[in-house]
């Protein structure tokens, strides 16, 4: 742009496309001072938020660097066959009594002569945690969701309750809500499960009324017209429209969630995460390698799984992107 | 509905007949709906029982629950009134205790020292201790409590409020608090609306002192340690108070924060160029595109808060695991974000800047980053609000900030006042990201991305 602005070309300016030139470039300066005066103070944020993290840090960054992988280095199972008997909780040749290597007493028997392994056992009920709160979680979101929405309630108290109670659930944190539960049921599933679907309701129920207020409003308004009520008009004139969203994000969800309740887990809430602290914390290698081996596949598992459902159920409009919630 | 029209049988018959497909519903347009609902029904009673849900629900300590709860809002003075040599002595357990010789307005010595009077909310109902006898007084009647050597024991008109628990006596009075005669003490826990020395400890000449005397104080008085000025006596009094620490949990909250910023930013700057070389329609090599989405793939399917563990072992607890661990994961969850909003972009804008010339990197400048540019900013102050959150849960194992705090106040099961603090305190600075990330998006992105 620089270069057409040159000075030969412009002399032949009339009076009034030089004045519009010269506020153009007087806006371009100014912007220009903005934009440089912007990445200053953002650098020195930045600058400030390092020094204050390093500072704040136990072990120096730069000190600690060098050791950067002195953990992983000392974290090396045996053998690496190691990792798939604690995974499969098969006796291991190092077995010296300790629960280290006692992999054998993991085993959750089904029948006399059939077990699941222990991870698989514990993985199992970290996904049942999440797609149960995520199917409560998306039912309360469906529920409050029409409450929430301006184009379907007058009232404007009603709104602001429903999306102020919405706001608190996912603002609140999660560990919060299982550490209150897990002092009160001992630790378990089913404060994570609470946890984990409290935030559920919060988030689902924000993306769900956003969406019922960009439906197109006119099936409501022939609805209205042929006189009928509120629910009779949320049943016929905008569910249909806004469900397959509604089914879209509730996968997207259950994807959150799965990871959600592994944290969960970590702090008290059973499952993997639980297994997974506990191995970590113990200096168990194996053990460790071999549910993160297991949390990887299944994260990638419901990743993919999710994702070819809802290409099958929506199409491919799920995922276009910057559309905003259409 | 009267007033809808309804159309008879024969009409009814031609609509039918005249638009088959339209009235035409498949099995599962008829059925879905329930058998999803049957299934999904089955799921969960399945779940009820699996997770024993009736059984944990009718062990919890559910009395424990109400204590917690009421924790939040209030707080419990604690004194053992101990008997020595025939005189009661008041003892303070370890946290918000009084100092030595305060003048306590629930809590009184009569003239010889030989008495303590403990009053719960009303003149009604207090407790007159002695060594040997304590008159219990519930609603105005009193109820003495004899003491021997080896046991307290109630009278025989007690009402329901008061126990004989083994050899020891314990007085319920609801929220005021509760008490314990035992052979050698009396164990007091007197509850109190509202948060005890949140500004001041006891330990700090500003404590008991109401608001405008502290005011008065801070700008006009004498100075209360000739070192420093009494504003600044006060803040750091404040800051470092013993039992609330809003010092440390200031510190802690910065550190989350920091966390969220700092590591968005770094996932921002590496995913950026990242995207480019993954979205299939600007690099045309097959082979980068893949390896860069599984990089991605990688990056984000290992949970934020496994590298959190990684990475606390590496650096030691505090915020740079935690700034590691959102970094490692934001870049893989914003590259691929990124580079599907690039394989989406309108290529007309390409060809345009191409076919006047330009080099490849002004054909991405021109051609692609203006189209780009608002998806990408209104997706990353999305992940920084989202990791704002997110920065609490990881800090509970172990990558430093508030989350730590949190979790360390909660094992301790007495520092609920503590928690609700602290939960507060966070809610109030995601609500306010919150609302500047949403004010930044909708400037960045239009009235439209909002």
């Amino acid at each position: 742009m620089a270069h057409s602005a040159g000075a030969d070309p412009l002399s032949g300016l009339q009076e009034g496309s030089r004045t519009i030139l010269d506020h153009y470039q007087s806006q371009v300066r100014t912007r220009r001072i903005y934009t440089v005066v912007s990445i200053v103070v953002f650098l020195i944020i930045l600058g400030a938020s390092l020094d204050f993290a390093n500072s704040a840090n136990s072990g120096k960054f730069f000190e600690r660097l060098p050791y950067f992988f002195d953990f992983m280095k000392s974290f090396v199972p045996d053998s690496p066959l190691e990792i798939f008997r604690a995974m499969f909780d098969l006796p291991s040749p190092f077995s010296d009594g300790s629960i280290k290597y006692d992999y054998t007493s993991d085993r959750v028997w089904i029948t006399d002569s059939f077990y699941i392994p222990n991870f698989f056992y514990q993985l199992a009920i970290t996904l049942n945690i999440a797609i149960v709160s995520t199917i409560l979680g998306a039912s309360g979101a469906f529920l409050l969701c029409f409450f929430a929405s301006t184009n379907l309630v007058g009232a404007g108290v009603t709104r602001w309750v429903v999306r102020r109670i919405m706001e608190i659930m996912r603002a609140f944190p999660e560990i919060v809500v299982a550490g209150l539960l897990a002092a009160i049921l001992s630790i378990g599933p089913i404060s994570a499960i609470i946890a984990v679907w409290v935030h559920t309701v919060g988030a689902l129920g924000k993306l769900f009324f956003e969406v019922v207020e960009n439906a197109d409003m006119k099936p409501d308004e022939g609805l209205r017209a042929a006189g009928a009520g509120w629910l009779e008009r949320v049943r016929f004139a905008i569910l249909p429209q806004v469900l397959p969203n509604f089914v879209s994000y509730t996968l997207l969800r259950t994807e959150i969630n799965v990871r959600a309740s592994t944290i969960i887990g970590a702090v008290g809430g059973g499952g993997i995460g639980e297994v997974f602290s506990l191995s970590i914390g113990r200096d168990h290698a194996a053990k460790t390698y071999a549910i993160i081996i297991l949390l990887l596949i299944t994260v990638i598992c419901v990743d993919q799984f999710s994702a070819w459902l809802r290409r099958r159920l929506i199409g491919k409009q799920s995922f276009e992107f910057g559309q905003g919630a259409v | 509905m009267s007033s809808v029209p309804t159309i008879n049988a024969a009409e009814r018959e031609r609509l039918l007949s005249a638009y088959p497909d339209v009235f035409h519903r498949s099995f599962m347009q008829r059925w879905g709906l329930l058998l999803i609902s049957a299934a999904v029904f089955v799921y969960l009673a399945f779940c009820f029982a699996f997770f024993n849900v009736i059984p944990t629900f009718m062990n919890g300590n559910w009395d424990r629950a109400a204590i917690y709860v009421q924790d939040w809002y209030s707080w419990r003075a604690q004194p053992r009134l101990r008997f020595q040599n025939d005189q009661v002595v008041p003892q303070w357990t370890s946290r918000r205790q009084y100092p030595e010789g305060a003048d306590i307005n629930w809590l009184k010595p009569n003239a010889d020292g030989s008495r303590y009077t403990i009053t719960f909310g009303s003149d009604g109902n207090r407790m007159e201790v002695t060594p040997s006898r304590v008159d219990v007084y519930i609603g105005g009647t009193v109820y003495p409590v004899t003491i021997t050597r080896d046991r307290a024991s109630l009278p025989s008109d007690a009402p329901a409020q008061m126990e004989q628990d083994d050899n020891k006596v314990i007085v319920y009075y609801g929220f005021a608090g509760q008490a314990e005669i035992r052979t050698s003490q009396v164990y007091v826990q007197r509850r109190f609306l509202g948060w005890a020395n949140f500004f001041f400890d006891t330990h700090s000449p500003f404590w008991g002192r109401s608001l405008p005397e502290v005011v008065g104080l801070m700008f006009s008085g004498e100075r209360l340690d000739s070192n420093q000025s009494n504003a600044s006596l006060a803040l750091d009094n404040f800051l470092n108070n013993a039992s609330w620490q809003h010092g440390d949990i200031l510190s802690k909250l910065m550190q989350t924060l920091v966390m969220a910023f700092v590591g968005t930013l770094f996932g921002t700057l590496v995913a950026f160029p990242l995207a480019f070389i993954a979205a299939r329609n600007i690099t045309r090599s097959r082979a980068a595109n893949w390896a860069t989405k599984r990089l991605f793939d990688f990056l984000r399917s290992i949970d934020m808060l496994i590298w959190a563990l990684f990475f606390t072992r590496a650096f030691g607890p505090g915020p740079l695991p935690g700034i590691a661990a959102i970094f490692f994961t934001d870049t893989g969850a914003l590259g691929k974000v990124y580079a599907e909003a690039l394989e989406n972009i309108d290529d007309k804008q390409r060809e345009g800047v191409r076919s006047v010339g330009a080099a490849p990197v002004t054909v991405q400048r021109y051609g692609v980053i203006p189209q780009v540019l608002p998806v990408f900013i209104s997706q990353s102050l999305y992940f920084w609000e989202s990791n704002t959150r997110s920065a609490t849960v990881i800090g509970a194992v172990g990558a430093g900030g508030i989350g730590l705090k949190l979790l360390e106040s909660m094992k301790t099961n007495s520092d609920w006042d503590k928690v609700a603090y602290m939960v507060l305190l966070i809610l109030l600075v995601v609500f306010a990201f919150d609302n500047l990330s949403n004010a930044l998006r909708s400037r960045v992105m239009g009235k439209k991305g909002h």
